[in-house]
Formats: C-alpha cells, sequence, structure tokens
C-alpha cells in the first residue's frame, strides 16, 4: 500500500514534469525552423528562357563576313553602347582598379600577375590570350581602346562551334578553318555552359588544370557531380548565378581578384539559414556554405595539385619526351616538369574574408615557399568564414640574386626564338621574358616552392552528399584540423584535461575498489574470529 | 531499529530523473568531446541537448521543491562530527563500528554529505549549467538570421564544460559506492528507490522520530 502511495505520487509527477518538459524541448528544437524556398527556385530555373529577337531576320547579318572585326562592327551598330560596358571589364582588361591592405590601389589581373602554372602571360601572350575576350592581342601593342578589337562571339555564340586559334592572340583561324560565321551570327544570345568554359574550364593550360572545379564535364554531367548544372537536374547556366548587368559579371576568382565586392553568393538565391536543424545553421556564421556543400572537387576529370618546374628541360635522344601515368595523366614533360594530378580530392580550408593579396613579380621573396596569393581572414574577423580552396603547389623559377620571380618566355612558333617549350633553355627563356617584362635579371637562377589558394566553389553536391558531422568533428582526422584559431568540439579536444580526467576517475576507482576490498577482508576476518 | 518513511515522492523522482540524465549527458557528451563513436555524432549533439534541457527544468523544479519543503536546510555544512566521520571511513568501518552520525529525517546527511551535496548544489551543477547553455546558445538563431553572444572563443566555456563533466563522474564513482555503506550495503539504494529506510532507533530519540515518521507519512498523503 506504501509502495502503492508512492508510485502514485511518481506518475503524478511524470505527468506535470516530464510532459511539459518535453513539449517545451521539442518546441525548442523547431521553434527557429524557417520554410526552406527551394520549391521557389526550381520553378524559376525551370522556365525556359525565350529570346525576343531573331538574329536571322537581321539584314546586316545576312552577308558573308570574313573577317572577326566585321562581325564586331555588325553587333555594335545595333548594340551602339555594349562595346563602351565591355571596355570596362576585366573579361576585356585583364586587370582590376582595387585596394590592398599595405599596397594601396592597385590594378592587378592576368595582364600583369605572376602564378603557378605557365607561370604568367607576359612575352606568351599569342598563347595565353586565346581566351581573351579580344582578337589578336599578341603583343605590347594591343589596341585597347578600339571597340572593334572585341570578340563578342566567344561568349554569345549558341552554337558552340565559333572556336579561337592556337597562338593568334585570341583571333579565330582564318582560311578553311575560320568559323561558320553566317551560321554563328544567326544564332547569338545569352552565354551558355559552353561559352564561359571555352576559356574557364581549361585555365592552366587544358581541361580542368587549374581550377579543379570548373571541366568539360559540367556541359553534361548529372547530380552527383554538380546539383545546379546537371542534365538530369535544372541544367542551370554559368549565367543564371553569374549574371551580368552591363557586361560586368556578377562573381570573382581570387587567383586574380582582391577586394570584397562583386562577388556571388550562395545566399543570391538560398536563404541564408535554410536548414532544418538550427544547429546547422548556427554554423553559417563561421562556415561558409561551400565547406559542407562541396565534399570533393575535380569528381569527373584529374585537376593539377603539383607543378615542379625544376625538372623541366630534360632531354633523351636529343629531344624532349613526356611520361604517362597508368591513367594516361602527364606525370612528366620536357616542356613543363613534373606534376601531380587529382581526381575527387577533398578541398583544404582556410579563414577568409573576401580581400587578398597577391604576390608581385616585383617583390623580395624572403621565405623558403611564397604564397602566389594570400587569402586573408581569421577567426577573430567578424566576415571571415571557412572556405573550401585547392592549393596549387609548385616550384617555380625566381632570382637568385634580386630575389624576384622570373618570368619565362614559354611560347613561340619557331626553334630559336628563345622559347622555353622549344629550345629547352632556362637561361635564354627567362632573359628574354624579364627583357619583356622590363625587369633586371641576374642570370643566376634557382626554383622556389609556391602555393596558390584557389577556392573551390562549384560542383556542388546533393544535400544528402555534403560532407558529415563527424567529418569535421573528430579527433584525428578532422578535415578541418589545419583551420587555425577555433574551437571544433572534438577536432580541439584537450589532450591533458582528458587525460587528467581519465586519471581522476581511474583513482576514484581504485580508491572505491581499495576500500571495498580492505572491508571485505575485514568483514571475512571479524567472522572468522566469531567462528 | 525502526522503518522511516525517509525519501518522499518527488525526492526519489527528482534522483533517479537526475541520475538517467547525468548518465545520458555524460555518455552523449564524451561522444560529442570525440572520446569515442556509438550513436554518431548528430545524434549524440541532439539527445545532448534535449537531456541539458530536461535536466535544467527537472533543476527549476527540484530548486523549487527544497525551497517550499525547507529540505534545503539539510545542506548547511556543519563541523560536528566532521572528524569522526572521516575516521569512520578511514578506519571504524573496517572494525565495523558504528555509524558516527545518526541519520533522521530532519538530518539525512552526514557533515561530508552536506558539504560535498552543497558543493555539488552551488559549484559544480551550476558550472556546468552555465557553461552549457553558453556552449548551447553562443550561436543562436532568430527570425532567420543566425547572431552570436559576443564571446571571443568557445574554447574556454568547453574547457570549463569537460572538467565539470570529468569532476561529476568522480562524484558519481565515490557516490555508488558510498551507498554501500549503509546499515546493509543495499540498504541506502533501497531507501531512495522506495523511500523506507530502517534507521538506528535510540531510546531518547523513539519518540521524536516516531512522530516525524507519522507526520510525514501524513504529509505524504495530502
Amino acid at each position: 500500500m506504501e509502495i502503492f502511495e508512492s508510485f502514485k505520487k511518481t506518475f503524478l509527477f511524470i505527468f506535470i514534469v516530464i510532459f511539459p518538459l518535453t513539449i517545451i524541448t521539442l518546441g525548442f528544437s523547431n521553434f527557429f525552423e524557417k520554410e526552406g524556398n527551394l520549391g521557389e527556385l526550381k520553378e524559376k530555373y525551370s522556365r525556359k528562357k525565350i529570346s525576343s529577337v531573331d538574329h536571322s531576320k537581321f539584314e546586316i547579318l545576312q552577308k558573308d563576313f570574313k573577317d572577326p572585326h566585321e562581325v564586331t562592327a555588325a553587333c555594335l551598330s545595333c548594340h551602339t553602347e555594349r562595346g563602351k560596358e565591355l571596355m570596362s571589364t576585366a573579361h576585356w582588361n585583364w586587370e582590376r582598379e582595387e585596394y590592398i591592405e599595405g599596397r594601396g590601389i592597385t590594378y592587378l589581373g592576368k595582364k600583369n600577375l605572376i602564378n603557378n602554372f605557365c607561370t604568367g602571360i607576359m612575352s606568351n601572350e599569342p598563347s595565353c590570350n586565346k581566351c581573351h575576350a579580344g582578337l589578336g592581342w599578341t603583343d605590347k601593342n594591343f589596341d585597347f581602346n578600339n571597340q572593334l578589337n572585341i570578340d563578342c562571339l566567344v561568349c554569345h555564340d549558341k552554337t558552340g562551334t565559333y572556336e579561337k586559334a592556337t597562338g593568334m592572340g585570341g583571333h579565330p583561324p582564318v582560311g578553311e578553318e575560320a568559323p561558320d560565321y553566317k551560321n554563328i551570327v544567326a544564332n547569338v544570345g545569352r552565354p551558355m555552359k559552353h561559352n564561359c568554359g571555352y576559356c574557364h574550364f581549361n585555365g592552366g593550360g587544358g581541361n580542368n588544370v587549374k581550377h579543379g572545379d570548373l571541366e568539360t564535364a559540367l556541359l553534361n554531367c548529372d547530380r552527383n557531380v554538380d546539383i545546379h548544372m546537371a542534365k538530369d537536374g535544372l541544367d542551370m547556366n554559368c549565367v543564371d548565378c553569374h549574371p551580368a548587368e552591363n557586361h560586368q559579371v556578377r562573381g570573382k576568382y581570387y587567383a586574380v581578384s582582391s577586394s570584397n565586392k562583386n562577388r556571388t553568393y550562395c545566399t543570391d538565391c538560398h536563404n541564408p539559414a535554410p536548414h532544418k536543424q538550427q544547429i546547422l545553421n548556427e554554423h553559417t556564421i563561421k562556415v561558409d556554405c561551400r565547406t559542407c556543400h562541396i565534399p570533393h572537387y575535380a569528381k569527373v576529370n584529374p585537376t593539377k595539385l603539383y607543378w615542379d618546374w625544376s625538372t623541366a628541360g630534360a632531354i633523351k635522344d636529343g629531344e624532349g619526351y613526356s611520361v604517362k601515368d597508368s591513367l594516361g595523366r602527364e606525370v612528366y614533360t620536357s616542356k613543363k616538369g613534373t606534376f601531380i594530378w587529382g581526381t575527387n580530392v577533398q578541398p583544404e580550408y582556410v579563414w577568409f574574408n573576401g580581400t587578398a593579396d597577391h604576390f608581385l613579380i616585383t617583390d623580395k621573396i624572403e621565405k623558403d615557399t611564397i604564397n602566389i596569393n594570400t587569402l586573408f581572414g581569421s577567426y577573430d574577423d567578424p566576415n571571415s568564414k571557412i572556405i573550401p580552396i585547392k592549393i596549387h603547389r609548385g616550384k617555380q623559377p625566381y632570382d637568385l640574386k634580386y630575389k624576384t620571380l622570373l618570368q619565362a618566355k614559354l611560347w613561340a612558333t619557331e626553334k630559336g626564338e628563345g622559347a622555353f617549350w622549344i629550345d629547352l633553355n632556362w637561361d635564354i627563356a627567362l632573359k628574354i621574358g624579364m627583357e619583356y617584362v622590363g625587369l633586371p635579371f641576374s642570370g643566376q637562377y634557382g626554383f622556389i616552392n609556391t602555393k596558390a589558394y584557389l577556392p573551390v566553389s562549384h560542383m556542388v553536391s546533393k544535400s544528402e552528399d555534403a560532407v558529415s558531422c563527424r567529418e569535421c568533428h573528430n579527433r584525428n582526422n578532422s578535415r578541418l584540423k589545419n583551420v587555425p584559431g577555433v574551437y571544433i568540439p572534438a577536432t580541439s579536444y584537450k589532450k591533458n584535461i582528458n587525460m587528467a580526467g581519465t586519471a581522476l576517475m581511474l583513482l576514484s576507482l581504485l580508491g572505491v575498489l581499495g576500500h571495498a576490498a580492505l572491508r571485505i577482508r575485514a568483514s571475512y576476518k571479524r567472522k572468522k574470529l566469531s567462528i | 531499529m525502526k522503518k522511516v518513511y525517509i525519501y518522499k515522492g518527488f525526492e526519489r523522482f527528482w534522483h533517479w530523473t537526475q541520475s538517467i540524465l547525468i548518465f545520458t549527458l555524460a555518455f552523449t557528451g564524451f561522444e560529442v568531446n570525440g572520446a569515442y563513436e556509438v550513436l554518431g555524432y548528430e545524434t549524440a549533439v541532439n539527445v545532448h541537448n534535449f537531456s541539458a534541457i530536461s535536466l535544467i527544468i527537472l533543476i527549476i523544479f527540484a530548486i523549487f521543491w527544497h525551497f517550499t519543503t525547507g529540505e534545503w536546510k539539510q545542506y548547511i555544512p556543519t563541523k560536528k562530527n566532521m572528524k569522526a566521520q572521516i575516521e569512520y571511513y578511514i578506519t571504524g568501518i573496517f572494525r565495523n563500528a558504528p555509524h558516527p552520525t545518526r541519520k533522521t529525517i530532519l538530518s539525512k546527511l552526514n557533515p561530508l554529505q552536506r558539504l560535498t551535496y552543497l558543493a555539488l548544489k552551488i559549484i559544480l551543477i551550476p558550472l556546468m549549467v552555465i557553461t552549457g547553455i553558453l556552449y548551447m546558445l553562443y550561436r543562436y538563431g532568430l527570425n532567420g538570421e543566425i547572431h552570436s553572444l559576443k564571446i571571443g572563443s568557445l574554447e574556454p566555456i568547453a574547457i570549463l564544460h569537460t572538467i565539470g563533466a570529468f569532476l561529476i563522474l568522480a562524484f558519481v564513482i565515490a557516490h555508488i559506492y558510498l551507498t554501500t555503506t549503509g546499515h546493509t550495503p543495499t540498504s541506502n539504494i533501497k531507501a531512495m528507490i522506495t523511500g523506507w529506510e530502517e534507521l538506528e532507533d535510540e531510546d531518547d530519540d523513539k519518540k521524536e522520530n516516531n512522530v516525524n515518521t507519522e507526520k510525514n507519512e501524513k504529509n505524504e498523503n495530502e
């Protein structure tokens, strides 16, 4: 009866305490849940874009164009102001006016920066500038003020047949190989994936070499490769996320950019706190969307992770040669040196606040390893978040005396012009390259370790493939183990405290066990005595 | 010996719920700390947070109960018998000597228990609750946006929370063992389950004790 009475009380308390407690706790976990906007977005981006004009009906486009400049003139005859617009963009100038902490206002870009792939365009314009949105930038004499030098078609050709020639500084082939201008101009419009990809997939000299997250496979991929651009998904275009206003395309790549402006964000479309689990939303204050949602890059074709120029130039049987690995990837070539490739690469992670610096060709080298570009950011900076990056490591020529990076002349058409890719001679290639740049070269060169920090922004995975809690929150092999300044539960556990705590528990256990043993022995003795 | 109703309904409910919650918190907490992988990180975090909120609510009820019933007075520390109690655990217990402190309804705790439980209540539990709440809320969502408390880093919070967890575990080990030092090895634990315990029954206090017992039963039935 007494026991029943006490149980009655317990039941009552379960009703009074446990029940409201459960409701309150459940309420807590769902309180902040916000409706996602995925449905809305899917509807918006699955709508077909219908062009308001049919360019094949314009009289001015009916003629047989022989020269791409004529095409540009025809475009500008209607789109009268577009030329000026384009000429103010980075796609044309290959430099941006930007402010860099410690340097002030700078004018930097592909035009004058040194990278750790092919090192730079200077003296190599005919080859590198195939990707310029212009026609024939082959040397310093290119006229940036002539609107007719703009190449409209590389971005606006919807047929996918427009090509630029190799070695003509962005000019298309002439003669037999010339593009079918009549067909192309009848099919111009909003840029498609293949337009942007013509250059952006091939950075560094081949498909996926530079970016790792931008490559030809995106033209025809499934949802496992890229949730946005998948053929079996929304099949979105680059310009859906990188829209342009007056030819200023939104979004930038910090291999060449420096300031925190005109960026494209996931949250341009998605809610800033879109997860059902509030604790995931809380992560977004310090963790960029990409960090969890791009678990791997280079999901289809390999990307270059390491490029060692110091081994370049080897000669076998009087000529340069190449070596391929079992997967058919070029791991050595006399023209370029040694490479390491990666497929399905897990990104590295850094703090980033949207501002960056670049190692200029005039900067002094003071360390064993230099950062080709430096991404700024830290835990304490409220504008910083952890982002995924590809770090491209390399070894490239520098001046042993002047301690500066060197620009080599790599490309030419003929033997004897001093181009490294033909003559395989560093002394001459570096001398000609530096002469072109107009900076001193001592003649003594070595090879310096370099790192380029390249943010990974594409190849977003399906939500179910996002990085799991455990991949970051674990003691030994966290993805974020090298990210400084942040306390990450599990990852940042304090070994000393856990050891001391474990010792305390063991001592307590030993103490009570010892005490118990003594008690048992004493009671055994007492029994013996009483017998 | 006299059978006495010493632990009331709420007291027992509070004790056992608290013990379940603390074990759950310890188990999931050390998974969050990365010591092992059993439930999966996400589940461990969610169970830990759920149990934590449950425990905080329970603690609020318990505080209310302590003050309304006057039970809080049980934890007022005293020096009286302190030395004897220490000596009892070091030597007396092996000689089967009598308990130096007599357990009554008005004074359930010996001087060492008083001090330990008081420290638990005013230092360790508040430490865990405060660091726990900061841990949970230093990032919080409001109106679809994420905000942050102006705390430099989670690190000191997490460290204090972990230290507290180890101290509670050490307490639990000693606490469980010391339950066996009652009249019989299981008499204390039985008392905490049923509420009834056989207490020593000295002639001097017999009357008072009986009165208390009756009074208490009366209270229970109300």
